[in-house]
């Protein structure tokens, strides 16, 4: 592994311990509003200075990263488990299971473009933490599904999974314990890009003001926030940390998967 | 040929299905919404005769479906006069509904604006362009030296900055520090510099990676020694042959992208009040509930988002004879 994977490595670690201590961290109550304050540049008592409303920006931003975590983790995990087990029925099983699994159903969930589903999804269904996760987790799921469509695919027809059928393993011993494991690894490589995407997609839709509600701080709404028609003027140090905090959280996931991915495929390696 | 049209004839019916399915879906995305329209638009204090009025005006009245399963009544057949096909049927006449907030056709209001979104993503794309080729190639020729590194770096940056944060960063330098462009609006020609260059950023290193290794594949096949044994110049050789060959899944990608950009624009046409469809969807349709406005952006959107890539597909089999769709 290079070292860009170390730290990303390294950075993800520190977010995770930042996100479970989050309310030791804080430095002030995160939704507390003093106008009198407002706008105050980074400072001993301010670490990064405080906002629109005089709340601080520096604990606002670490429970931010909690939810943003929360939410990326949900959303990953949901997503893989439900991708796994339709992507490898849909390898397994063949014919017109996966006729209508990758042929039709895969095709109906990748027709969307981006967002554009989730949007939909919590525009009618109302905003909130709960339905920000399932709308993440309806568009997340496909694209784990069809790398393990494809894996098992290739698995199934190895010799030891042909052997284990000869000695008359039930198809989800086979699935399960043979090809499952043996399938598994580009699906850690996706994860990890996909943590870097869910992150990016609830941030995506808190700026939105789709996402996650107000006072609750994600960096999203942070950033919304920031933009304020008054804030042009004013000081960047509220567009910037939020910036800064999406970038490095996106930037350490998708140096994870890229690591991973190097390390686990010995063709690239080389190169 | 027979062959061909059997598989032709396949891929449409698919892209027929897809298409149906999504149609249905959004058709059907209104019946999820907590609580009935009416009362989201007309508000708490409407009174019964209102509410009766607004629903028979937009055809709410009618029942969703051809039928109903409720925990009271069980199963219930409600035959053809429902929403569902009554959606369908303007779909294929090509009326997608009244706003519910002005009574405006829907259609005339995305085809007001469609034309802003499609300017906005083909200028995107022209920027992402013009920053990957020359970038990926100079990396990609360079390989392991300080200039790989930094369009390494570059390109990272791009997919990892949100177009929300580029947006606002941009604006500040552009706008507010040096005075070039507005901060906001779409009024003068020049006001598409900044989203374009906000919504070009992350394809343009996304492009930027993929024109780099494709240069490093193509710089180890037999052709470039034959041309540079024949004594051609290191450029002939670069811009010449490699770049021809390498830019073949480049193409692939931009056809993809169009309409990730398409989706994308929603975003910056947000941070910039670009009138596009997108600003429609938020601030006409999700703002204020106006459900019809809603279902007809995303209808468009996505079967705008369907028909490019399928067209990319057949671009693509057409471009490279040893890629059939299978």
């Amino acid at each position: 592994m290079n070292r860009l994977t170390y730290i990303g490595i390294f950075i993800a670690v520190i977010l995770i311990i930042v996100a479970i201590f989050a309310p030791f961290i804080v430095t002030h109550d995160v939704t507390a509003i003093n106008t009198a304050i407002k706008y105050a540049a980074p400072s001993g008592e301010h670490w990064f200075g405080t906002d629109a409303l005089g709340r601080d920006v520096f604990s606002r931003l670490i429970t931010g990263a909690r939810i943003s975590l929360q939410v990326g983790i949900t959303v990953t995990v949901v997503s893989v488990v439900i991708g796994t087990i339709i992507g490898a029925i849909a390898g397994f099983y063949g014919g017109w299971v996966d006729k209508f699994l990758s042929g039709y159903l895969f095709n109906v969930f990748l027709a969307f473009p981006g967002l554009l589903l989730a949007i939909a999804l919590v525009a009618f269904l109302g905003a909130g933490l709960g339905k920000l996760i399932l709308a993440l987790c309806i568009i997340g799921w496909v694209g784990y599904a069809r790398v393990m469509r494809g894996q098992v695919l290739k698995v199934r027809e190895f010799d030891f999974v042909q052997a284990a059928r000869a000695l008359g393993a039930s198809n989800l011993r086979i699935l399960f314990i043979h090809i499952l494991p043996n399938a598994i690894q580009p699906l850690i490589v996706q994860a990890s890009l996909g943590m870097a995407g869910a992150v990016l997609s609830e941030a995506s839709l808190s700026f939105l003001g789709l996402g996650i509600q107000p006072p609750a701080p994600s960096w999203g709404t942070m950033i919304e926030e920031a933009r304020g028609f008054d804030t042009l003027s004013n000081p960047q140090h509220l567009l910037f940390f939020p910036g800064i905090a999406i970038a490095l959280t996106v930037l350490a996931f998708n140096f994870i998967g890229d690591g991973l991915r190097e390390y686990l495929d010995p063709k690239q390696r080389k190169r | 040929m027979k062959y061909k049209l059997i598989n032709f004839a396949k891929q449409l019916g698919l892209l027929l299905l897809v298409v149906w399915t999504v149609v249905s879906l959004v058709t059907l995305l209104i019946e999820i919404v907590p609580g009935d329209p009416a009362t989201a638009i007309l508000g708490e204090n409407a009174t019964p005769e209102q509410i009766a009025n607004f629903n028979q005006k937009h055809g709410l009245d009618k029942p969703a479906f051809f039928f109903s399963i409720k925990s009271e009544k069980g199963f219930e057949w409600h035959g053809a006069d429902n929403r569902y096909l009554d959606y369908w049927k303007g779909v294929v006449t090509g009326d997608l509904g009244k706003s519910f907030r002005t009574d405006r056709p829907v259609q005339d209001m995305i085809f007001e604006r469609y034309p802003n979104t499609i300017k906005l993503a083909l200028a995107a794309m022209f920027i992402a362009i013009l920053i990957a080729v020359p970038l990926g190639v100079l990396a990609g020729t360079n390989k392991g030296t300080l200039i790989d590194n930094f369009s390494s770096f570059f390109a990272l940056l791009g997919i990892s900055l949100p177009s929300f944060v580029t947006g606002p960063f941009l604006v500040y330098v552009f706008a507010v520090k040096l005075n070039i462009f507005a901060p906001t609006g779409s009024y003068n020609p020049e006001d598409i510099v900044l989203p374009a260059f906000t919504l070009g950023a992350a394809l343009s290193a996304i492009l930027t990676r993929m024109v780099r290794s494709s240069v490093i594949e193509e710089l180890g096949e037999d052709y470039v020694r034959t041309a540079r044994a024949k004594g051609l110049s290191e450029r002939i050789v670069v811009y010449k042959h490699v770049l021809k060959n390498g830019l073949i899944p480049v193409v692939t990608i931009l056809g993809l992208q169009l309409g990730v950009l398409l989706a994308g624009a929603i975003i910056t046409e947000k941070i910039f009040m670009w009138q596009g469809l997108g600003l429609l969807l938020l601030d006409d349709g999700i703002a204020k509930r106006d459900y019809r406005i809603v279902q007809g952006c995303v209808l468009v959107i996505s079967v705008t988002y369907i028909l490019a890539n399928s067209l990319t597909d057949l671009v693509y089999s057409w471009l490279d004879p040893r890629i059939r769709l299978t």
